[in-house]
């Protein structure tokens, strides 16, 4: 693996759910290592069913997927380092935390790689750390409010060190203050991100480029100031910006 | 949040019987109540021995009395037909306050009776003093197949979810103008049963898929199963219970 492989090249993908719906149409997307790219589309545009690709849950029907140089194949041993590399954050905390104490689940990625022993620990520490959920390892994440699963979803995928992390709808069903520590967080990880979202200001503060899904086709890539700046091509695309919102490129938001 | 459906027993102090680790208490509370059941019914004394033994339990484990009581009326629908017995028996037969009763009868119901309130006792002991995580930790320990601690692990982490969507449907239904008090309006809430199934199938779906991502082969890691077992040590302080309940028991055996 070259070092210079992009983190994320997504090739031609077209997808057909078994009932003959055709929810990718041919999907191109290159992201290469350190970027963080929005990728947004209204409901139904085919965002999730792409993620699922990402990590070989879903098999193209035709196209190829290749992750920092490794191509997606449904062989047992590369699709466990596929999954290893694509750290997928899915958007119902609920739905990744299984575990009863948020260290376990926070663990239950890097065993399944094979770590064991003060290795886990240390990953485990150092994920939740980054996170700022350290003080909370050993409660049950049910009794945890929702902000603070999501960030302890965020760590379980952290603790495998991914390649490229995507987030989907991150901000989705937060308070304004968890919205914006998540958002901190995010900012200070050295990760690719692919953050899926219709939360425009949100793609707008996080990431440098988006690109628009809709219909199952990549319709617009480039920076997002442009992007949102466009309002024509969100609105055939069934997006737009929150009333008196006007993306000007200003400082980075104050920090604590 | 929903807190507290996971610790219905559980009483959240600090004793020395809640320090001990939860396999040793399972393997005490098992043997106990084995000594308990084969002891003779006519052997009187030895049930006050053994009442006697829980009461010192308790004591060290900080439960009072009341909340003892209170929850082993649990026991009384299995012990109501206990009831019937004395009237029922057979053979020899005497008097009491002018009933004619069964000797054998009594004997059978007394039997039950006191077996039953025993067993309940230690029962509500160790879930008085272990956590329903620690209880499926001990289990694990005890070699219990995973796949039956994994179904009860699994079952305890979503139970909050799935009651807390049921609650949100029924205040939905409520707040349409549901009144589920009389026969003729079960529809919605039977309806609502079938969407809640529909919902924790798809629930399951998606917890299956998040795990996928995360590198689950089939297997559960086995990660935090080593650390924390218990020291011979403590095996032989819970193993005072159950050796004087045994020497009970064979005194009893041997004087009847």
């Amino acid at each position: 693996m070259q070092p210079t492989a992009p983190s994320l090249e997504v090739r031609g993908v077209r997808y057909a759910y078994p009932d003959g719906h055709v929810a990718l149409h041919g999907v191109d997307l290159t992201v290469a290592r350190g970027e963080r790219v929005a990728l947004l589309g209204p409901n139904g545009a085919g965002k999730t069913t792409l993620v699922l690709h990402l990590n070989g849950i879903l098999t193209p029907t035709e196209g190829g997927i290749v992750v920092g140089g490794l191509a997606v194949s449904s062989d047992r041993a590369r699709l466990a380092e596929i999954r290893r590399r694509v750290g997928i954050v899915f958007q119902d905390p609920d739905d990744q935390l299984f575990l009863p104490t948020v260290a376990e689940d926070v663990a239950f990625g890097p065993a399944n790689l094979g770590l064991r022993g003060a290795e886990l620990a240390a990953r485990v520490d150092e994920a939740l750390a980054a996170v700022g959920m350290s003080e909370h390892r050993d409660r049950t994440p049910h009794h945890l409010s929702f902000g603070q699963r999501r960030r302890v979803a965020v760590a379980t995928v952290l603790a495998m060190r991914p390649e490229i992390l995507v987030l989907d709808e991150p901000s989705s069903n937060l308070d304004p203050a968890a919205r914006r520590e998540l958002a901190g967080i995010l900012r200070d990880l050295p990760v690719t991100l692919l953050m899926v979202t219709h939360d425009l200001p949100y793609a707008f503060e996080l990431c440098d480029r988006s690109v628009i899904l809709d219909g199952g086709r990549i319709v617009a890539d480039g920076p997002t100031p442009e992007l949102l700046g466009d309002e024509e091509l969100l609105a055939r695309h069934r997006l737009e910006l929150p009333y008196l919102f006007r993306p000007t490129p200003g400082p980075t938001p104050v920090r604590e | 949040m929903a807190a507290g459906h996971a610790h219905v027993l559980y009483r959240e102090v600090d004793s020395p019987v809640h320090r001990l680790p939860p396999e040793v208490k399972i393997a005490a509370m098992v043997a106990f109540t084995i000594a308990v059941v084969a002891t003779p019914r006519e052997a009187l004394w030895a049930f006050g021995a053994y009442a006697l033994l829980v009461v010192a339990v308790a004591v060290l484990a900080r439960v009072n009395a009341r909340w003892l009581l209170l929850r082993s009326t649990i026991e009384l629908p299995f012990v109501v037909f206990a009831v019937a017995l004395p009237f029922l028996g057979v053979g020899e037969r005497v008097d009491v306050a002018g009933l004619s009763l069964s000797v054998d009868g009594l004997y059978g119901a007394w039997n039950i009776v006191a077996k039953g309130t025993l067993g309940v006792w230690a029962s509500l002991l160790l879930a008085a003093s272990t956590t329903t995580r620690d209880l499926i930790v001990g289990l694990d320990r005890l070699r219990c197949p995973q796949i039956l601690t994994q179904i009860a692990t699994f079952m305890l982490r979503y139970l909050d979810v799935l009651v807390g969507e049921a609650r949100r449907m029924r205040v939905a239904r409520i707040s349409r103008g549901d009144d589920p008090r009389f026969v003729w309006q079960l529809r919605g809430f039977a309806a609502g049963v079938g969407a809640l199934f529909l919902r924790a199938f798809e629930r399951g779906e998606r917890v299956y898929l998040a795990m996928l991502s995360r590198g689950y082969t089939g297997r559960m890691p086995a990660v935090w199963q080593g650390a924390g077992a218990a020291t011979t040590g403590q095996w032989l302080v819970a193993a005072t219970v159950p050796v004087l309940a045994g020497a009970v028991a064979a005194t009893a055996v041997v004087l009847t």
